[in-house]
């Protein structure tokens, strides 16, 4: 038997899930232990197919096989999972975003606004985000240590833990379960399985890295590093709750009034510092030199820029609550750490750019390149608008408007979804052995899908959020409010329906990439003219003219 | 891996001699203006400290040189913006409402803080524009279930209507007449009301109601359907209608009467402000 331990434990699990079905306290428990007893039920099928039935050697789509000694299995599901999963989560961002515009798409009881955006927020950032995370750091770590993972089938705990933690978070989000912590809604249970798959995952990296080949840690390492300690002392430390019952979906959580909303907000804020910048950072110093074939630009600034980056951030959460009963003092220091904190962003920004010196002719001719630098460029002006939105006369105007909202995605569609198609685009040939991608104009297509998405929404949030917080505080020569929140709602309207425009450009360009991704898998290539002329000719004559 | 001295050819920066799976690092140093930018954030971000209430101590945090705190900020701007309305919302306060309409200025200035209180106190249910919807009353008409003039207006915006929390409150209740009158009755009755405004589905239908609502309507709501604002029954003979027109929602409403309620705002806005929507609301429809 090829599964056998996988078999019983999985079995015995399901078990468990039925088990605690039968004795739940509430009804939302009671559907989401069945929803675990099915998966893992699936799950253990599976796994007793697999074993019987498959021809060992015969795939001609290697999806398990390891190449040079490294263990690239888990790599391969995970870019699997990070294309279906971010296919998902942009689906489920236009859904939203149409629910937004057009009250009437909110579907009760399971697809209500207060249900769906969760899990837009949880399947981008967690699902898509996460698992390109965690498939790109097990492959740059292998690589960079000239070692494989540690652990053996560990990695494999990881990938298909994670996994059910995402279809566990989603449920339980659809069915109503949720703690109401932003980006922490899942249960304690849900939460206390993934610290289990969180600290395998440190286990695995940190066990690499200990057995590593290399004398030195390179710095992609150190920012997946940050991420992975970081995440899991936030994620703990936020989620530290008391259950009503073993056997119920509710729990109340330690902390209460301002010292709760501090603590959400310093975990809110570190997700986007550790998760969204620091493990994306570690993705860009591998990604971004390997697809240009140039040295990092500076190592002094790498180094120095990750430990003010990583200093920095964690103190930042409090702009999170200017003008609210948290003390002024914090408000202050959150403020002055945001400011600090622009440069060490910056210099990621600048070695991943300047990186490309001596190599910017490849920007004509390489669209992953020019992905990546789309990215790098989203990466700093994201980063320069959050110190300024932290600024309290600034945040007072920007704060619970839509230009928040436009600030977090020129961040995630253009930063974090950008370099994850770059990655994605690097990886699936080297993965699946295949001489080049599928189409190199497909992924020209992609670009300018989800480039020209992006700017529509970003654009789109900055005017509609700056309109919403004018009126908002507009008051007449006498001192008397100008609008009803109504009235500023249905000024959204025109700017709603555009964004859930920008967001289908961006969607669609998700789609082009699965397309492309799986007939590269599949091993076809497209017979195709490079789009802009011969390889780099132009560049060349260009110099030598000058 | 080699330890020894590289040196990149394309910009002849020498690296760190390290290389990890093919990836090498320069030895660049760091951008002059990286730098000084960062150590400008770090001194402005000092001073701003000083400045500021920032940093904690024991029992309490430095308060900053400036004596900033956020609740005096809102107090001061509160207190600049009453200042500056002072006068005006003392005569309000003080003159009965048909003084307050008569005077010119006042009258604007209450119908201005009306409309603000309106936008955020009231448009919930009447909508931003008083324009109502099923269910709660349009006040842009003049159509006026508990009377339209500037005191009737006052009473039902202070004491609400069918409120439990005060004595005082508008309070009319239709009965149940499913509990009354048969079936064929109630479509009858129904037919008739319509045939005020409208075209029954059925003329005979609607004489025959004549009878009926002559027995058990008229009383409340008059003989020609024009309604009483004493019982707060609605006037059945100008089109307008709260719970909608048809004949089948005209004969729902006999059968088992929906009555809305209306929360008592004395207590919670005080009388300045009950009088200004007063105000505000009489400018929109009132009069009768």
């Amino acid at each position: 038997m090829r599964f056998g331990t996988e078999i019983v434990l999985v079995s015995l699990a399901a078990f468990a899930a039925l088990a605690a079905a039968g004795l739940a306290q509430d009804s939302a428990f009671q559907a989401h232990m069945w929803v675990l007893f099915f998966v893992l039920l699936g799950s253990a099928i599976v796994l007793m197919r697999n074993t019987s039935f498959a021809p060992a050697g015969a795939a001609s789509i290697p999806l398990r096989r390891d190449t040079d000694g490294y263990m690239d299995g888990p790599v391969r599901y995970g870019v699997i999972a990070t294309t279906v999963w971010g296919i998902v989560g942009f689906l489920v961002g236009v859904l939203v975003a149409l629910q937004l515009a057009y009250p009437d798409l909110n579907i009760e009881p399971w697809f209500n606004f207060g249900r769906t955006r969760p899990l837009h927020t949880s399947a981008v950032i967690f699902a898509f985000g996460g698992n390109a995370l965690i498939a790109t750091s097990f492959y740059v770590v292998q690589r960079t240590c000239r070692t494989r993972l540690f652990g053996g089938n560990l990695a494999w705990f990881v990938f298909w833990g994670y996994q059910l933690f995402i279809v566990m978070a989603a449920t339980g989000y659809l069915l109503g379960i949720t703690q109401s912590r932003e980006y922490a809604e899942p249960e304690w249970y849900v939460d206390l399985f993934l610290t289990i798959v969180w600290v395998a995952y440190l286990i695995v990296f940190l066990g690499t890295i200990f057995r590593r080949k290399e004398p030195h840690i390179y710095v992609a390492n150190w920012f997946y590093l940050s991420f992975i300690v970081t995440i899991a002392m936030l994620h703990v430390v936020n989620n530290l709750a008391m259950p009503v019952s073993p056997f119920g979906s509710k729990s109340y959580s330690l902390f209460a009034g301002v010292q709760d909303a501090l603590t959400q907000w310093w975990y809110g804020h570190n997700a986007v510092g550790f998760f969204l910048t620091a493990g994306f950072l570690g993705m860009m110093y591998y990604f971004i030199p390997k697809q240009v074939n140039r040295p990092v630009y500076s190592y002094r600034l790498s180094i120095i820029h990750f430990w003010a980056l990583i200093f920095l951030y964690i103190w930042a959460g409090p702009h999170h609550l200017h003008y609210t009963a948290l003390p002024d003092w914090a408000q202050t220091l959150g403020m002055v750490f945001s400011i600090m904190l622009w440069m060490p962003s910056w210099g990621g920004m600048i070695n991943g750019l300047m990186t490309l010196s001596g190599a910017w002719d490849k920007l004509r001719t390489d669209p992953i390149i020019r992905m990546m630098v789309l990215a790098v460029a989203f990466y700093g002006m994201s980063t320069f608008e959050g110190p300024l939105m932290s600024v309290k006369a600034v945040n007072s105007l920007s704060h619970y408007t839509d230009w928040t909202i436009g600030h977090v995605h020129s961040g995630a569609l253009g930063w974090v979804g950008m370099i994850t198609f770059g990655a994605l685009y690097y990886l699936v040939p080297k993965l699946w052995n295949r001489e080049r991608l599928y189409s190199l104009r497909l992924v020209t297509w992609h670009f300018w899908l989800a480039t020209l998405g992006i700017v529509v929404y970003a654009a789109v949030m900055w005017v509609s959020g700056i309109q919403q917080g004018l009126m908002w505080r507009e008051y007449d020569d006498q001192g008397f409010l100008v609008y009803s929140f109504a009235e500023t709602v249905a000024a959204m309207h025109p700017y709603y329906v555009v964004r859930a425009l920008g967001g289908v450009l961006f969607l669609l360009g998700g789609l082009v990439m699965a397309y492309n991704l799986a007939m590269t898998i599949l091993g076809h290539e497209r017979k195709e003219a490079p789009i802009g002329g011969a390889v780099a000719q132009p560049a060349r004559s260009l110099q030598s003219a000058g | 891996m080699s330890e020894k001295e590289h040196i990149d050819e394309v910009s002849g920066v020498s690296t760190t001699g390290h290389e990890w799976d093919g990836i090498r690092e320069l030895d660049n140093p760091m951008p002059r203006w990286w730098v000084w930018t960062f150590y400008a954030t770090i001194v402005w971000s000092i001073g701003y400290t000083v400045a500021y209430p920032a940093w904690p101590l024991i029992s309490d945090a430095t308060r900053g040189v400036l004596g900033y705190s956020s609740r005096q900020e809102l107090t001061t701007t509160m207190e600049a913006v009453s200042a500056e309305q002072a006068d005006l919302r003392a005569a309000i306060a003080e003159k009965p409402l048909d003084e307050i309409l008569a005077d010119e200025t006042l009258r604007r200035f209450a119908t201005a803080a009306g409309d603000a209180a309106f936008k955020v106190n009231c448009s919930q249910c009447h909508g931003s524009g008083a324009q109502g919807s099923a269910g709660y009353p349009n006040l842009n008409d003049d159509d006026w279930l508990w009377g339209g003039d500037i005191e009737a207006i006052h009473q039902t915006i202070a004491h609400g209507v069918r409120f439990d929390g005060d004595d005082d409150t508008r309070f009319g209740e239709m009965p149940a007449f499913g509990d009354i009158l048969s079936r064929d009755e109630i479509r009858q009755v129904a037919a008739h009301v319509v045939s005020f405004t409208g075209t029954p589905s059925d003329p005979a239908l609607a004489e025959a109601g004549a009878q009926v609502y002559a027995d058990n309507c008229a009383s409340c709501h008059g003989d020609a359907g024009q309604g009483d604002v004493t019982f707060g029954a609605p006037n059945l003979a100008d089109a307008i209608w709260l719970y909608g027109s048809s004949e089948a929602q005209i004969a729902a409403q006999v059968r088992q009467p929906r009555h809305g309620v209306m929360p008592a705002w004395q207590e919670r806005l005080g009388d300045p402000t009950v009088k200004q929507l007063s105000v505000y609301v009489y400018s929109l429809g009132g009069g009768e």
